[in-house]
């Protein structure tokens, strides 16, 4: 029973890192219509900033700002330079130009700090374990990383509902042409939602820098799963992306420690692993077809 | 300009084309891994093999070579498409860089059959070494079970009598656990297959704390390694649970990423930096002279693969017309491994010696390998008898 809850919370926390690269590019996507590849590079980018400063001062306080301020200037001057020419383009004219933004921040981060990867130390006090009930113990760090998601869920909430800023991003989520009818600055509109989106990719890939290998790729490799995220949560909602997140991220989690397991109930035991480290690696995708096929747009709907 | 000229002009520079077509270098095609999270490997693999070519002032056993690099990113199509390229464009006929096997798996078919000869500085699933076997085909790294097989001999040496192991679902994971298997005598209490992309090894780490194992093997390369070794302090099992691996989860890059949580760890290996021969010391000199970084049991498979090629360039005097009198020189390994001892066996995968390593404090405060004792002796590959070359 400990383990399965010691498994639910490493999906929680799995789930909360996604949330916070999924909100950023389901905003990109559902209020200006880019498809934007590079998200994934934007948290490298704020990874390599924080595991830097991190390591040449000590401090994982400092780390912070120098990671957040650098994915969000990035984030800005991908949006100024590159994206802001695409809104009129067509789907495949982004995806190229996005693409072609991942080759070149990995090929500048290789030239920058090798192909070495690099760490961040932990922050002082968050090193250790505590036991949350008897016989669950749990990293603190990984605690952390939730309470932070969560917070950072709620923070969002209250910024889109309750905020002038987030009504026009509603708006502009439902119906771009009318905001920019009403006389509203939509460039400005979308180079905030850019920022903002390239801020928490940023957070995330700080807080990744303590436990995963600060490394050139790093960003594809969770971009894949954001993107299913989005797909499933509904474009453009950031609740669908929230729930969606934490989805993924139990499901995923909990597939790859029980499906092996279950199938050794009725298998050989290396064909029962063999196939449930291939189903498992292949769930999340399961789902989104499932999905898919129940709700086409996904579960929340932005425009419902 | 009139005409004759231009004629005069045309004669010259055809003259100086056949001219350098005559002494024109040997092609070495090398198809690697240098971009994402495992780029350091083929880096590591590259450098060691040009500071081969760099120690012979450009030449390899006298022949001038050139090297082609490419990355395939770790990703299966591009290796081909890669070998396509280089077997029909530029007419390379030696090969050599694979990193991951299952690059190798979709690449050295296309290699190998088209009259080609390919040699492994790391890659060698078990599916080349046995009734699969082909003339055209050799490793000079190690036949990919028997990496493991000497952490499965070194966790029997060591008394441990349960074993929980993980390994990548791919070829040279399932590899990795067939061959420590093969040579661990005691209890499996979990096998694992991770993904090959994976960041997050939380799950794994809670159902490893659960099963109480004696000791825990594992098999992942490159920054896969580094991650696991973290997470695996973080959740408090380096001080509970001992660990054994093979040299590729634990290498000069891991172990100094790692640091001093990395102490106490078994690896075993057929090379290691502090080797005691002279080809090996020769090898790390030239390493730390040439290069600010850790150096990796990659660089030195690199080194000894153009080693390998010298050899048989020189006996054959760089002539690939021919593939047959090449083959037959490689095949005697007339060379200085940096591991001592070298022999090709009937498959073409290496005989060697196998050791047991060990992280400690080194003398500058910082973790090091220390070599121990020797664990298998002239070890081959448990799918030698099988082949018939």
């Amino acid at each position: 029973m400990t383990l399965f809850l010691e498994q639910l919370l490493n999906g929680l926390q799995f789930g909360v890192m996604l949330f916070l690269m999924a909100a950023g590019l389901t905003l990109i996507f559902g209020i200006m219509g880019i498809i934007n590849l590079a998200h994934g590079s934007i948290y490298m980018v704020g990874a390599y900033a924080g595991a830097l400063v991190i390591t040449e001062t000590d401090s994982f306080l400092l780390g912070i700002p120098a990671a957040l301020v650098v994915a969000a200037i990035v984030g800005i001057l991908m949006e100024v330079t590159v994206i802001r020419r695409l809104y009129r383009r067509d789907h495949l004219d982004q995806v190229l130009a996005t693409f072609a933004i991942i080759l070149i921040l990995n090929q500048a981060i290789t030239i920058l700090f090798g192909r070495q990867p690099l760490f961040a130390a932990m922050p002082a006090g968050l090193g250790g374990s505590i036991e949350l009930l008897p016989g669950l113990i749990y990293p603190v760090y990984r605690l952390a990383i939730i309470v932070v998601g969560l917070s950072v869920a709620a923070g969002l909430y209250l910024l889109i509902n309750r905020t002038r800023i987030g009504m026009l991003v509603r708006a502009g989520s439902t119906n771009r042409d009318m905001v920019r009818a009403l006389g509203v600055d939509i460039r400005m509109l979308y180079t905030i939602v850019f920022g903002l989106g390239a801020l928490l990719a940023g957070l995330a890939g700080l807080m990744a820098g303590p436990i995963l290998a600060v490394q050139v790729g790093m960003g594809e490799q969770i971009l894949i799963t954001t993107f299913v995220v989005v797909v499933i949560g509904g474009v453009g909602s950031i609740k669908g992306a929230f729930y969606a997140s934490l989805i993924i991220g139990v499901v995923d989690t909990l597939l790859r420690a029980y499906l092996p397991g279950l199938l050794r109930q009725f298998m050989v035991g290396s064909e029962a692993d063999a196939l449930g480290a291939g189903v498992s690696s292949m769930g999340i995708y399961l789902l989104m077809a499932l999905v898919l096929l129940a709700r086409p747009k996904g579960l929340f709907v932005a425009d419902s | 300009m009139n005409w004759r000229k231009l004629a005069t002009a045309s004669a010259i520079t055809l003259a100086a084309a056949s001219a350098t077509q005559a002494d024109e270098p040997v092609k070495i095609g090398m198809i690697t891994t240098l971009s994402g999270p495992a780029g350091y490997l083929g880096q590591d693999i590259r450098d060691g093999f040009q500071l081969a070519i760099d120690a012979e002032g450009g030449t390899l056993g006298g022949v001038p070579v050139t090297m082609i690099v490419e990355d395939d990113a770790l990703k299966p199509g591009n290796g081909r498409q890669i070998a396509d390229r280089l077997l029909n464009n530029e007419g390379v006929k030696l090969f050599t860089g694979i990193v991951f096997s299952n690059v190798a798996g979709a690449t050295l078919p296309d290699i190998i059959d088209n009259d080609a000869i390919y040699i492994s500085p790391n890659a060698a699933p078990s599916n080349f070494a046995g009734s699969e076997c082909h003339k055209n085909y050799f490793v000079v790294s190690w036949q990919n079970d028997s990496l493991h097989e000497s952490a499965g001999q070194n966790a029997t040496n060591l008394g441990y009598e349960t074993a929980f192991v993980l390994a990548p679902n791919y070829q040279a994971g399932k590899d990795a656990i067939g061959g420590f298997k093969r040579f661990f005598k005691g209890e499996i209490v979990g096998e694992v297959y991770t993904r090959l992309d994976q960041t997050d090894f939380a799950a794994e780490m809670a159902q490893i704390r659960d099963a109480k194992p004696a000791v825990v093997f594992q098999f992942h390369p490159g920054g896969l390694g580094i991650t696991f070794l973290r997470q695996y302090q973080q959740a408090g099992l380096l001080e509970t649970t001992p660990m054994v691996v093979a040299e590729p989860s634990m290498d000069g890059v891991i172990l100094n990423a790692v640091g001093e949580a990395a102490i106490g760890i078994n690896v075993s290996s057929h090379w290691n930096a502090d080797f005691d021969n002279e080809a090996s010391k020769k090898f790390v000199a030239a390493w730390k002279e040439a290069y600010d970084r850790p150096i990796t049991y990659y660089a030195s498979q690199g080194y000894d693969t153009a080693l390998a090629i010298a050899s048989a360039l020189k006996a054959n005097g760089g002539n690939l017309d021919d593939l047959g009198p090449f083959r037959e020189a490689l095949r005697k390994a007339d060379f200085q491994s940096v591991r001592g001892d070298f022999a090709f066996g009937p498959n073409q995968h290496p005989i060697q010696d196998w050791y047991a390593l060990k992280v400690v404090a080194g003398e500058d405060g910082k973790p090091m390998l220390k070599t121990g004792e020797r664990i298998l002796e002239d070890h081959s590959d448990a799918y030698a008898a099988e082949c018939s070359l």
